[in-house]
């Protein structure tokens, strides 16, 4: 099975979150809680029903990631997006990645 | 420019408050994302991928320097530092919070601003000609009438909730300069035997995943009928447009399933009912609106031709900002000036709140304080004496947008794609940054000539691919970033919808392909007086697919 991680968009925000293992949502994916069987992706599926109904996130998605040498990695190019921030240097000092770089 | 009256600043004053509202019940709990979303989106309140966006309409792209500095303040204050100017001229921010998007509203209503219907199945931003009002080849400034139907179309209750958005451009020229036949209804005014002002009317434009021209089905609609025959047309295809499939949804495929001749059949029944109503438009109120359009007072400044000659001879990168920039102005003592917003290697349509603030401050100081967008995500400044275009551009040079680049391959237009939009496959900003980057010498580009190259992440077509001379298409193909290439397109009086050349390029081989096409160019015209357009309208795709695929089957897309 593909390994599966939760993310959403904070309501009050917008920005992007992924939730982590203590059920907080974080604003880095490698922070992110990893189902790695069906139960747990289950559970991460009702986890952001929940939320969603809680008026806490919106736009919620189980998605696809791959762990290379301890980086969790998206397996979509859109997710990739999501979790490092736009590819290019779109204002002054802005380096591109909100959290760890990750090997494109 | 067109000043609110005191039932504009109640209205968007009240939406404004009722948005508050709903966004407070929201971040409460009180409303479901379900229900909130469609009020939001009325709101021009996106969700994107990293945050929310906010797209501010600037109403057929004409902007005051108090109403830029709104921008800039609103980017500063709220956002990231900046905005993204976009094919509809309008502006974006990529990162507002929901919770202050209610009083951004309110401080954008200070300057007589707002984001409504600029999402949603309604009647969009109406656009113009960015040149309106000071192009020496038009008949007459359309914008009065793009402000008409903006009033109009306001929260229109009949024309609200259409089958899908619904986008209206104007011109006065028949040099086409807002791409009036990839619209929903283009509009070009003109004059009739008797001088008389009055429209063109062509129907069934657009992009997206089924590129349209669209067809003329009024030769000349006389200026008193525009509401009329306008309301005649939205009701014929909210009637019969299709609403069964958002993809089958616009009013380019009910034109191309009924037929131009049938469709303009039933609007001229329509429009004989509509005639003679409320709805024709007094020649008092067409003068009242006008008057705010009315041009200013440009006294003659004819020193500015020799001094200009001076500065010219003195600088060459003056002379060739002013030769790539700067186009006769229909006073003779002026010109109008293109600011670009394509750095090479920029990103297109940005700009940060310190270049608003400069071209704010430039255009109150030299150009009568007005400011335009195009569609080609460009600044204009309308009205320039020549006499001023060297302290101009010595300002333009200092904030950093002084690329003389207008109309030359590193001019490209591109969407947001995947770096930030929810529905791209693909990205367009980094495709656009390195072609630029590649063609960025002053000479090779003046070497290449006029060449749009306009770039779209996804098949909705918001980079407008289909119309560039190059259009560069990104698609998801295993996971996988592809860019597919169309040559030949153009969203001008003759306009044409690219052809697919073959399969398409990865990203790391799109710009070589780019320059493939571009060398194979320079290799077949037969003059330096040959655009790449004409070039390709000549000899076809043939030689461009040789070049590119060696004529092997790779080609097939």
């Amino acid at each position: 099975m593909v390994d599966k991680v939760l993310t959403a968009n904070r309501l009050g925000d917008g920005i992007s979150v992924w939730l982590d293992a203590s059920g907080n949502w974080v604003e880095s994916l490698q922070d992110a809680f990893v189902a790695r069987h069906a139960e747990a992706v289950a559970a991460l599926e009702a986890t952001g029903k929940r939320a969603f109904d809680e008026n806490k996130v919106v736009d919620v998605n189980v998605i696809d990631v791959e762990e290379v040498d301890g980086v969790l990695r998206p397996l979509r190019m859109r997710e990739r997006i999501r979790a490092e921030g736009p590819s290019i240097a779109y204002a002054p000092g802005y380096r591109g990645l909100s959290g760890p770089k990750v090997a494109a | 420019m067109y000043r609110y009256d005191e039932f504009d600043h109640t209205f968007v004053s009240a939406r404004v408050e009722q948005f508050r509202d709903q966004v407070q019940r929201r971040l409460s709990g009180e409303l479901a994302e379900d229900a909130f979303k469609p009020l939001r989106l009325m709101n021009g309140v996106y969700l994107q991928l990293h945050a929310y966006m906010l797209r501010v309409a600037i109403p057929y792209g004409t902007l005051s320097s108090r109403q830029m500095r709104m921008l800039a303040h609103v980017a500063r204050k709220y956002d990231r530092g900046y905005g993204h100017f976009t094919t509809r001229q309008n502006i974006q921010y990529n990162w507002p919070r929901l919770s202050d998007t209610p009083d951004i509203l309110k401080e954008l209503a200070s300057v007589e601003m707002h984001s409504l219907q600029t999402s949603g199945n309604c009647i969009r931003n109406v656009t113009a000609d960015h040149f309106s009002g000071a192009a020496a080849d038009e008949v007459a400034d359309p914008r009065p009438y793009a402000e008409i139907l903006r009033q109009w179309s306001s929260v229109h209750p009949e024309f609200s909730f259409l089958p899908r958005k619904f986008k209206i451009a104007v011109t006065g020229a028949e040099r086409d300069r807002a791409a009036i036949q990839v619209h929903d209804i283009g509009l070009h005014l003109k004059k009739d035997e008797q001088g008389r002002l009055g429209f063109a009317v062509y129907v069934g434009g657009g992009q997206g995943r089924t590129p349209m021209i669209a067809k003329k089905i009024r030769d000349f609609l006389p200026e008193e009928d525009l509401l009329s025959y306008t309301t005649a047309i939205m009701r014929v295809y909210n009637l019969y447009g299709r609403r069964d499939n958002k993809y089958k949804a616009r009013i380019k495929i009910l034109v191309h399933e009924t037929g131009a001749e049938e469709l303009a059949r039933q609007v001229e029944i329509e429009f004989a009912k509509l005639k003679d109503t409320e709805l024709k438009l007094p020649d008092a109120d067409i003068q009242a609106i006008s008057a705010y359009f009315a041009p200013a007072a440009l006294p003659n400044r004819a020193e500015g031709w020799g001094t200009l000659a001076g500065w010219k001879k003195a600088d060459a990168e003056f002379a060739r900002w002013v030769q790539q920039n700067v186009q006769p102005h229909k006073h003779p003592d002026y010109g109008m000036v293109t600011i670009s917003l394509k750095p090479i290697g920029g990103i297109p349509g940005d700009a940060s709140h310190e270049q608003m603030d400069a071209v704010a401050d430039i255009a109150e100081e030299y150009a009568f304080d007005e400011i335009r967008v195009s569609h080609e995500q460009n600044l204009i400044l309308p009205h320039v004496a020549l006499a001023d275009l060297e302290p101009v551009y010595r300002a333009l040079v200092a904030a950093g947008l002084a690329t003389a680049n207008a109309g030359l391959i590193t001019d490209i237009i591109a969407c947001p794609g995947l770096d930030y939009c929810a529905l791209a496959n693909a990205r367009s900003i980094p495709v656009a940054q390195e072609i630029s980057n590649r063609f960025g010498s002053p000479e090779r580009q003046a070497e290449i000539g006029d060449l749009k190259i306009k770039i779209s992440g996804c098949i909705n077509a918001c980079g407008h691919h289909h119309v560039g001379h190059i259009g560069l298409l990104g698609v998801e193909k295993k996971g996988e970033e592809l860019y597919q290439i169309t040559l030949g397109g153009s969203g001008d009086e003759n306009t044409s919808i690219g052809e697919i050349i073959g399969r398409g390029f990865e990203p790391e081989k799109v710009t070589d392909a780019v320059e493939t096409i571009v060398d194979t160019y320079l290799g077949l015209r037969r003059d330096k007086t040959e655009t790449f357009l004409e070039a390709y309208r000549r000899v076809g795709p043939q030689p461009f697919k040789d070049a590119l695929y060696g004529g092997s089957a790779q080609e097939a897309a």
